[in-house]
């Protein structure tokens, strides 16, 4: 399936460790354009680090980070607080992504038009995280990474923003991976789902309804509302504190 | 109109215009300690300028360059806060400072440094003011959108291709020009004044960043105009004047925007 045109970015083998604490543990992945990558993990998994890793923000130990040439790429990052004194309007905000001539086009995308002239420290939490997408979407991304996107938006408005960010890769062509745990909400729009803590558990194409024993284990925090989840086999599986227990592993490969 | 004041006034509404350009940067990105810091550690420059015999102004902007260049490799490390940094090189910065102005033979009044003295200031010192401060709004309207940008969120920047370091090296180096000339004005201990002071008032009246950053100009000069004035009629310290006024400006456009 996988082809080399399509590949807009990879990591090999990439490990990480603050102090004493791995944080990520020989990840692998490569991102293709017009495909959803969702990376899901209890808290601490690691999800964020690794996007950081991939954008450049933070260096891996070892292991080696790949970007196409020249890729452009709209990034939401988790949140954002900007500093009061600083007068600024939504639309100003979106332009400092640096194509200002697009501005008005994605904010009727995101039916944000009425924001446009509202102060950025003025609008609610769910309002911003549009904001900064319409944000990452002027820059006529070819990759999209968004970092828990629709935090802060109401359940309305989230079924609806990944609606819209599967329509749009779907017109654009663009590569999406983001970390996400409405995993209800982002099953039906993503073609392939990696399972993170620290190592990578498990990947594959999401199931529409699913109920995991091993995946309720590795995500005891996420709260048992009978949603859809996907179906995978782990190939290993994890002793009381989450280390893994080596069984007989192929396909994941832990050091 | 006696001479010295026309000096004083160009020389002075030079510097705090463009401290107020530069002041809404200090103030968005909460830097205000960083401006103490430069400015203080610039009294060893004014040491080494003099001991060198390379002039004030260039021994200056080397020790505040270097100063915003040990900041910049440390703030890399978690071990000592930021805070406890700035205020370690302020206060070892401004000591240094006082101990080699110590050694320099010629005699001096430490009191001029440390708070200014901008009616003495020559036709000379007037015109290297102008072209410094020309060099400085050039460089910022150059790096005024990746430096906004930086502004509202580093990393996002970063990710959308503004090279960070260089923008942040740049800023301090517009910010140590600042210094340099500030220090004949309002002196060492107070340039910060200049910088936070107009930019805060300037807030309750701007919509957009370039009308804060132009308001806070304006604010700059008018203080300026007023200290200098009240220095000559009260003849009182014209440094300390100066930073009074735009003191007056500051909590008047508090009061002006809750009538408005």
């Amino acid at each position: 399936m996988t082809n080399s045109d399509k590949i807009l970015a990879t990591l090999n083998h990439v490990n990480l460790t603050h102090g004493s604490r791995q944080i990520l543990q020989d990840v692998s992945l490569s991102l293709e354009a017009g495909k959803v990558l969702t990376i899901i993990g209890p808290n601490g998994a690691g999800k964020s680090t690794l996007l950081r890793v991939l954008l450049g923000l933070q260096q891996a130990d070892c292991g080696d980070v790949k970007l196409r040439d020249g890729l452009s790429i709209g990034y939401v990052p988790q949140s954002i607080s900007i500093d009061n004194n600083l007068p600024l309007n939504v639309q100003r905000f979106v332009a400092l992504g640096g194509n200002a001539g697009s501005v008005p086009e994605v904010l009727a995308m995101l039916k944000i038009e009425h924001l446009k002239d509202a102060a950025i420290q003025s609008i609610s939490g769910g309002e911003f995280q549009r904001v900064l997408l319409a944000r990452a979407l002027s820059r006529k991304p070819e990759l999209l990474v968004l970092d828990e996107p629709a935090q802060g938006v109401d359940v309305m408005g989230q079924g609806e923003l990944y609606d819209k960010i599967s329509t749009l890769r779907h017109e654009y062509g663009f590569g999406v991976v983001m970390v996400s745990h409405d995993l209800h909400l982002v099953m039906a729009k993503t073609d392939q789902v990696i399972c993170l803590n620290q190592h990578i558990c498990c990947s594959g194409v999401p199931d529409d309804v699913s109920r995991h024993p091993e995946y309720h284990r590795l995500f005891g925090d996420m709260p048992d509302t009978g949603l859809a989840v996907y179906t995978h086999n782990h190939d290993h599986t994890h002793d009381i504190h989450g280390n893994v227990v080596d069984s007989d592993a192929k396909g994941c490969n832990h050091g | 109109m006696d001479e010295f004041i026309v000096r004083a006034l160009i020389a002075g509404s030079l510097v705090a215009a463009v401290a107020g350009l530069l002041g809404v940067f200090v103030v968005w990105r909460r830097m205000a300690f960083f401006g103490d810091t430069l400015s203080h550690s610039a009294l060893l420059g004014v040491a080494l300028g003099m001991l060198l015999n390379i002039g004030f102004m260039v021994g200056v902007v080397v020790s505040t360059l270097l100063v915003g260049l040990i900041l910049y490799s440390f703030q890399k490390q978690k071990r000592v806060s930021n805070d406890a940094l700035l205020g370690i090189l302020a206060h070892s910065g401004l000591s240094m400072g006082l101990i080699a102005l110590s050694f320099v033979e010629t005699q001096i009044n430490i009191e001029e440094w440390l708070f200014g003295d901008v009616l003495s200031v020559t036709w000379q010192d007037v015109l290297t003011i102008a072209a410094v401060m020309a060099l400085v709004v050039s460089i910022m309207w150059w790096l005024w959108s990746p430096l906004l940008a930086l502004t509202v969120h580093d990393e996002l920047a970063k990710v959308e291709g503004v090279n960070t370091n260089s923008v942040n090296l740049c800023f301090v180096l517009v910010v140590a020009l600042l210094v340099a000339t500030a220090m004949q004005v309002v002196g060492a201990l107070l340039i910060t004044a200049l910088l936070i002071i107009p930019a805060t008032a300037a807030r309750n009246f701007a919509k957009t960043p370039e009308q804060m950053a132009l308001i806070a100009a304006v604010i700059g000069v008018l203080s300026v105009v007023c200290g200098v004035g009240a220095s000559n009629w009260y003849d009182v310290p014209a440094g300390p004047s100066i930073v009074m006024a735009s003191t007056v400006f500051f909590f008047s456009s508090h009061l002006g925007r809750r009538l408005l």
